[in-house]
């Protein structure tokens, strides 16, 4: 099991999933987006700096919430990713559609 | 070649090793005629049937090249290793089939021994098919909300919804007439200790076929050969049902997949961007402060394709751009204020009220921020625009869900899905051993249908993503699967090699310089050598009749062809239908459904007896061209003849007990 911690201020929240995002736990943070959204937090940033390990169900999962985000008016952006998701995301070429951004606070303002 | 030695028993590498030999022959042979015909032998004086006939020889040896290669590392496995621990789903997936059967499927699959989850794919949304599968404890997966409105994708889509719906390591996938033995686990799983492999296939195999299939439906030549062939080039194909796949294969294929349609959707919007902005400087003509705008959005624009070009994240050019549309809005909003007062004013519902002291307008921002969002604002109101703004985006919103682990391209999930997981380096395993039994169709109809669809598959995905030009795909995988499309282009071979003997018979017309002399010479060693391939390749197996059908259904192979051109050059309709699993009618003959062919064996039968009558008066050209051809059109009605015996089938004997 992950856990997703959830901070959020005004329009935004970071999830932090920690352990291993695989198909088991990529429901768990599709609901912590859905639940972000809801709440008009829309602005999402996934920080992954406690994600051990995550496989193509996780980036599935994250699609997912760009989607809900994008949906929402918002965006989703990632952060702090280790090297074994910055393989993971190379492989996949997602990194063509999502910047790994090095800090949550980089990754909020940048845009 | 020892680098690429295959691990098989030494009985498997003599066979190999004959069926080398005999591929060399058949090829040397082969060339030897082939070539000798492009050079001594055409009638350049009919050309009209000349060319074509020596075109159909041409296919027919690219084809046997493309056979010979298939064989040439011919792969029997030996026994799989022992499971190792995961989890796994089993999928059955039904539209609308017989309840009865699909239970009967899955309530075999709930039997499977190795600890699993069964689930029940009802793409038909049936209220008793829900009950039925709740009642036996049965999963059950239906399409989500998602879906409502959006592309469907047939079985493709119901497999990728239910991917989302479950979380096995493995899945096996399932026909609702294909019932598993509860071994299928234990005896597939071991291929997937080697973490590269992500597919076992195994065999289809029908029980209600005898001996005789006048349909053909027994596949033993591909189950068997051509599989295990294509398996020693790691190019083992999927064939959508009976087959375990790793999970995490297909979903990456769903990631690398998302990525590629995210790219081309966003480089075809601002490609089309153009045309959309002049569209909306026509809309919004009377609306100054707008047509400013739309210059701030063509800048967007222009800013965007450069990113891109540049390398920068889709997403982050993307979320840019509509910033920079939205912004635009709100600057038309600004200078429109002015314009606006008044109009607003004069309504209650304002955002708008004076300030006494300042005499000024005081703005309620929240409202103006409403204003300003892309749906009310002036600049959103031109459509134009809502739809740029909407294609230039990384939700894929035309889809149901943005992750299409299988391939969505072709009416035929199962070629385009495997071929994608070669090219990004996955292992594929056929297993030759039956471990599900299914159900054939039992008439022509249906039987065509589905032979009609599988041709259509194969040849959008030959169209749309040619195998020979795929990265990622090695040598041998590639010809591996150019040579099942390849086979597909049979019909228009078959037309030729009737038309030509029955010209010749009839008036006299040859396509040849002679039927004399060097032609049997050549000819007689290539189609020996190439029999005898046959024989070795199929030795036990009954393989006559698919030779029969590959030219017998001729006009579907063509309308194959033309329907698969016309949906990816055109966009036409395929014409699609769901293979029915159950019998669809016991009328008479179908003579509508093989008019070609009856129409060619009255022609074939036409021409035996003119030629030999026109041999009988002195008036054919030579005899010995006539006794060549009239062997020719024997074989061609020996053939033909199958479709013959197809028509009058009225389904296996049925006995109580069989019932």
């Amino acid at each position: 099991m992950i856990e997703v911690d959830v901070q959020g201020t005004g329009n935004s929240a970071v999830l932090r999933p920690r352990g291993r995002l695989t198909m088991v736990t990529a429901p768990q943070l599709r609901a912590a987006v859905a639940e972000a959204v809801d709440a008009q937090r829309v602005l999402i940033v996934v920080d992954l700096s406690a994600c051990e390990f995550i496989d193509s169900s996780g980036l599935g999962a994250i699609i997912g919430g760009l989607k809900q985000a994008r949906q929402a008016g918002g965006d989703l952006r990632i952060a702090r990713v280790g090297s074994q998701v910055a393989t993971v995301l190379q492989l996949t070429n997602l990194d063509r559609v999502l910047r790994p951004h090095d800090t949550v606070e980089g990754a909020l303002h940048d845009g | 070649m020892s680098r690429h030695r295959l691990p098989d028993s030494p009985r498997a590498r003599r066979r190999r090793g004959l069926i080398r030999v005999l591929v060399v022959l058949t090829l040397v042979s082969g060339i030897n005629y082939v070539a000798w015909r492009w050079l001594y032998s055409v009638n350049w004086d009919n050309w009209w049937i000349a060319v074509p006939l020596v075109l159909a020889e041409t296919y027919s040896l690219i084809d046997a090249f493309l056979f010979g290669a298939t064989m040439w590392r011919i792969r029997e496995r030996g026994e799989p290793l022992s499971p190792p621990d995961v989890t796994v789903d089993v999928f059955i997936t039904t539209y609308n089939e017989p309840v009865d059967m699909v239970m009967a499927t899955a309530r075999a699959a709930a039997a499977i021994r190795y600890p699993h989850l069964t689930w029940v794919l009802d793409d038909g949304d049936r209220a008793e098919m829900r009950r039925a599968a709740a009642a036996a404890g049965i999963g059950y997966i239906t399409r989500s909300a998602d879906w409502a409105d959006r592309p469907r994708h047939a079985k493709a889509g119901n497999l990728n919804n239910a991917l989302f719906a479950t979380e096995g390591d493995f899945l096996l996938i399932l026909d609702a007439d294909q019932v598993p033995d509860p071994t299928i686990l234990d005896r597939t799983l071991g291929y997937f200790r080697d973490s590269r492999v992500a597919l076992v296939q195994t065999p289809q195999w029908f029980v209600n076929v005898d001996d005789s299939d006048p349909l053909g439906s027994q596949a033993p030549l591909f189950y068997g050969p051509i599989q295990q062939g294509k398996d020693g080039w790691n190019a083992a194909f999927f064939c959508g049902s009976n087959a375990v796949l790793r999970r995490e294969a297909l979903m990456q294929l769903g990631v690398v997949g998302y990525v590629r349609e995210v790219e081309v959707a966003v480089r075809e919007a601002l490609g089309a961007a153009g045309a959309m902005i002049a569209q909306a400087r026509r809309e919004a003509r009377h609306h100054p402060a707008a047509v400013a705008a739309l210059d701030q959005v063509a800048a967007a624009v222009d800013d965007a394709r450069s990113d891109l070009k540049a390398g920068q994240p889709v997403s982050e050019v993307t979320y840019r751009f509509q910033q920079r549309v939205d912004a635009a809005g709100q600057d038309v909003v600004a200078a429109d204020l002015a314009a606006l007062e008044a109009d607003l004013a004069a309504i209650e519902t304002l955002p708008i009220e004076t300030d006494g002291e300042l005499n000024a307008v005081v703005v309620d921002e929240a409202a103006l921020e409403r204003l300003a969002v892309r749906e009310w604002s002036p600049l959103g109101a031109l459509e134009s625009i809502r739809a740029l703004v909407r294609a230039v985006d990384v939700d894929l919103v035309d889809e149901a869900q943005p992750v299409m682990p299988m391939a969505t391209i072709s009416v035929t999930e199962d070629m385009a899905t495997a071929m994608r997981l070669h090219a990004l380096g996955w292992r594929t395993v056929y297993h030759h051993e039956v471990l599900a039994r299914g159900l054939a169709p039992e008439d022509l109809g249906t039987m065509l249908h589905q032979r009609l669809r599988w041709s259509q598959g194969t040849l959008q995905v030959m169209l749309k993503e040619n195998p020979l030009v795929q990265r990622g795909l090695s040598l041998g995988q590639r010809l591996m699967y150019f040579a099942t499309m390849w086979s597909y282009l049979s019909g228009f071979a078959a037309v030729v090699y009737i038309a030509a003997p029955v010209l010749y018979l009839f008036f006299g017309i040859r396509p040849v310089q002679s039927f004399g002399g060097d032609f049997a010479v050549r000819l007689v060693p290539y189609l020996l050598a190439t029999q005898l391939l046959f024989l070795v390749v199929g030795y036990g197996i009954r393989t006559w009749r698919g030779q029969q059908y590959s030219l017998a259904l001729f006009p579907l192979w063509i309308r194959a062809c033309t329907t698969a051109v016309g949906n990816v050059f055109f966009g036409r309709s395929l014409g699609f239908v769901v293979t029915p699993k159950t019998r669809q009618d016991s009328g008479g003959f179908p003579w509508r459904l093989v008019r070609a062919q009856l129409v060619a064996i009255v022609l074939l039968v036409a021409a035996l007896v003119v030629g030999l009558v026109r041999l009988g008066l002195g008036l054919a050209p030579t005899a010995q061209g006539t006794w060549i051809n009239v062997v020719w059109v024997l074989y061609d009605l020996v053939v033909l003849s199958v479709i013959i015996q197809a028509g009058r089938y009225r389904g296996p004997v049925r006995t109580e007990e069989a019932v």
